[in-house]
């Protein structure tokens, strides 16, 4: 009963954080043209989007960028299947990786330079978030004893008290992985033509549509960690989520894209020493 | 699947993403197609993205005069879009040629190399007009995919 109880969370959780996911982006888009005086898109903008897209005649230049899209988008609804099943961490995190090396693999796989240049600035992206997200992974094994969300759900005090170091070192990460100023140089968001797009540049129609549902879907996954930083109220949790939102989008709005070598210095290293630093305090009060 | 049908219609009416192409345009159409993206006009309200990428486009929008060496470009762009698709010319460069018309390098309107859709006339024509341009186009692509019938006089835009 268990786990048939489980995996229906994860299929109801799966359902509701596509729509959840398309709104949140709608609502971003909306947010931030209000920051830059425009009024700005409709709320459901992204959905008309993506229903376009998967409208559109199919221009695919192999078979691997077809594969790597509905690959990608698969890793994506399973990792966060997992986390409303509340299943373990590291599993979620190696799945939600799967997602975003095969969508590397599928840019890699046609001549396109401006591809190939996304593809490579979106590995240097990850290597820059994974130890960021493995060492909030490892905090918050350390404070509970265990890998599984279960567990993070049975504490009686938020964790945002024990790990605010970490909680930081996520909100870096959460940037690189939105693809938000400065990080947005893999891929950069709508109305924005850094390298057309590049990783995104030879997806067409509906493998587009699908890798910007999967990136919803990564949006909600993320939101998800953050959101087990104040498990323990719904009020709390809403509150957490929606200032770290919304500072995200004010980050977006008032920093340049930078490279990738100031992403690896600026972000990598303080983002680390933020997260040894809690770690060594959760090994002290022990 | 009558529904997404309806669905996907609905949503290729209000996302029309533009890839811009100049032609050889003198840059005056060029600045005010920009200024349609900035905070007065804001394009966005109605889902028009400038994008980048001609495969990732529905609205072709280009300026200026066709010559004997870019007519190639503008004819490998308006491939690479995926269909369904639609072109406007914009100001008097790109629908006639304008004053360049009988050089002897220059082909002509956009309309000698590729299917135009919608011509804004103008030098330049205003933003609101572009605006207007793409709104035309998307009632042309409704009289494609059959949601509307054509009008009997096109009293849209006179050249």
């Amino acid at each position: 009963m268990m786990i048939l109880g489980k995996l229906l969370l994860g299929v109801i959780g799966l359902a509701l954080a596509t729509f959840i996911g398309g709104f949140i982006s709608g609502l971003d888009r909306k947010i931030t043209a209000r920051m830059q005086s425009r009024f700005g898109p409709p709320l459901a903008q992204p959905f008309y989007d993506v229903l376009k897209l998967w409208g559109k005649a199919p221009m695919a230049v192999n078979a691997w960028l077809v594969l790597c899209a509905y690959l990608t988008l698969m890793a994506s609804a399973l990792s966060v299947f997992l986390f409303f099943a509340q299943s373990d961490l590291l599993l979620i995190f190696f799945v939600m990786t799967i997602g975003a090396v095969f969508q590397v693999m599928g840019a890699l796989s046609v001549n396109s330079p401006f591809s190939h240049v996304g593809a490579q600035r979106e590995l240097l992206q990850m290597f820059t978030y994974e130890p960021l997200i493995i060492l909030v992974i490892i905090g918050i094994a350390m404070h509970t004893g265990s890998f599984s969300i279960a567990s993070i759900y049975a504490l009686d005090t938020p964790l945002l008290y024990s790990m605010p170091f970490l909680y930081v070192a996520l909100g870096i990460a959460f940037t690189i992985k939105l693809r938000k100023s400065p990080f947005d140089i893999s891929a950069s968001h709508h109305g924005h033509q850094e390298i057309v797009r590049g990783v995104l540049t030879e997806y067409t129609g509906r493998q587009l549509a699908m890798l910007e549902v999967a990136h919803w879907l990564d949006v909600v996954l993320l939101l998800g960690l953050c959101s087990l930083f104040w498990s323990t109220s719904a009020i709390g949790l809403f509150l957490l989520l929606a200032v770290t939102y919304f500072a995200e989008l004010f980050v977006d709005n008032v920093s340049a894209r930078l490279t990738w070598g100031w992403m690896i210095k600026r972000a990598l290293g303080p983002g680390v020493a933020l997260a040894m630093v809690n770690l060594l305090w959760l090994y002290a009060i022990k | 699947m009558i529904n997404l049908k309806e669905w996907i219609n609905k949503g290729r009416l209000k996302s029309p993403w533009v890839v811009h192409f100049d032609c050889g345009s003198c840059n005056g159409c060029d600045i005010e197609i920009l200024a349609c993206l900035t905070p007065v006009h804001d394009v966005e309200r109605f889902g028009i993205i400038n994008v980048g990428n001609p495969k990732h486009a529905d609205v072709l929008l280009v300026s200026g005069t066709v010559n004997h060496r870019n007519k190639i470009a503008l004819k490998n762009i308006y491939d690479q879009m995926a269909e369904p698709k639609a072109v406007i010319a914009i100001g008097a460069c790109g629908l006639s040629g304008g004053v360049f018309h009988d050089c002897y390098n220059v082909v002509g309107g956009v309309n000698k190399v590729i299917p135009v859709d919608v011509y804004v006339p103008g030098c330049p024509p205003r933003p609101e007009a572009i605006i207007d341009g793409v709104v035309v186009a998307l009632e042309q692509i409704k009289i494609k995919l059959g949601l509307a019938e054509a009008p009997a006089v096109h009293a849209v835009h006179m050249e």
